[in-house]
């Protein structure tokens, strides 16, 4: 399941939904806000989303890893709204059988997330600047 | 033709507003956005962006309908 939240993410409720008895491995990925990017002092992040688009690419996201991977359960959670230094941005959970499939369908998901799915996050710099990043490397896909 | 247009990150901060109707005899999404681009002097090139139509992605030489809601998406910077 794929979720945005305008909430902090209550990571024990996250991971307790991932577990199954044929689960022997879960893999789990934190994004946290950090205090600099590109050699500049970052005091808070605004994070904005189209949400019922986020939603529905994140959902087919996670229905890749789940046909890509031998994954038992898999759920990411992303923050919108303004985040302090430290605070969670996104949660990415994997359980599988074994470890192999439950890092590599978690590394897919945060990879498929960062490229795909329409969020933003507004940079506030120490000196009282800020800034939409819009990474120039970031691929402008067609449809489909 | 009366569009439903949804604004982002960048695009929301130059045109003032996250949504607005606007009239207009722009049957695609890519002439649609030039209207818009030259209007609220939009810095992003269309060839950055993808275009959203009732919450999906869209083709920019789809034909538009009257009463679609669409939605310029700048590149993305989640995570």
């Amino acid at each position: 399941m794929f979720r945005i939240s305008d909430a902090p993410i209550d990571v024990a409720a996250c991971a307790r939904g991932l577990a199954h008895d044929a689960a022997g491995a879960c893999v789990t990925f934190e994004g946290w806000v950090r205090n600099s990017n590109a050699g500049r002092a970052v005091r808070r992040l605004d994070y904005q989303a189209y949400a019922p688009l986020a939603g529905t690419e994140g959902q087919r996201i996670l229905a890749e890893a789940m046909r890509q991977f031998a994954i038992v359960d898999i759920r990411c959670v992303h923050r919108v709204g303004s985040l302090a230094i430290g605070e969670l941005a996104v949660w990415v959970g994997v359980s599988a059988a074994h470890r192999d499939a439950a890092f590599a369908a978690c590394r897919f998901v945060i990879d498929e997330v960062k490229r795909r799915v329409p969020i933003w996050k507004n940079e506030h710099y120490a000196d009282g600047e800020s800034g939409w990043l819009h990474p120039d490397n970031t691929p402008v896909d067609g449809a489909g | 033709m009366r569009y439903h247009i949804l604004y982002f990150a960048s695009l929301r901060d130059a045109a003032g507003c996250d949504r607005e109707s606007v009239d207009s005899d722009s049957r695609e999404a890519g002439a649609l956005y030039a209207e818009l681009q030259a209007r609220h002097g939009f810095a992003l090139p269309a060839e950055r962006l993808r275009v959203a139509v009732n919450g999906e992605f869209a083709r920019w030489e789809g034909l538009l309908a009257d009463g679609d809601e669409v939605a310029f998406l700048p590149p993305v910077s989640g995570g």
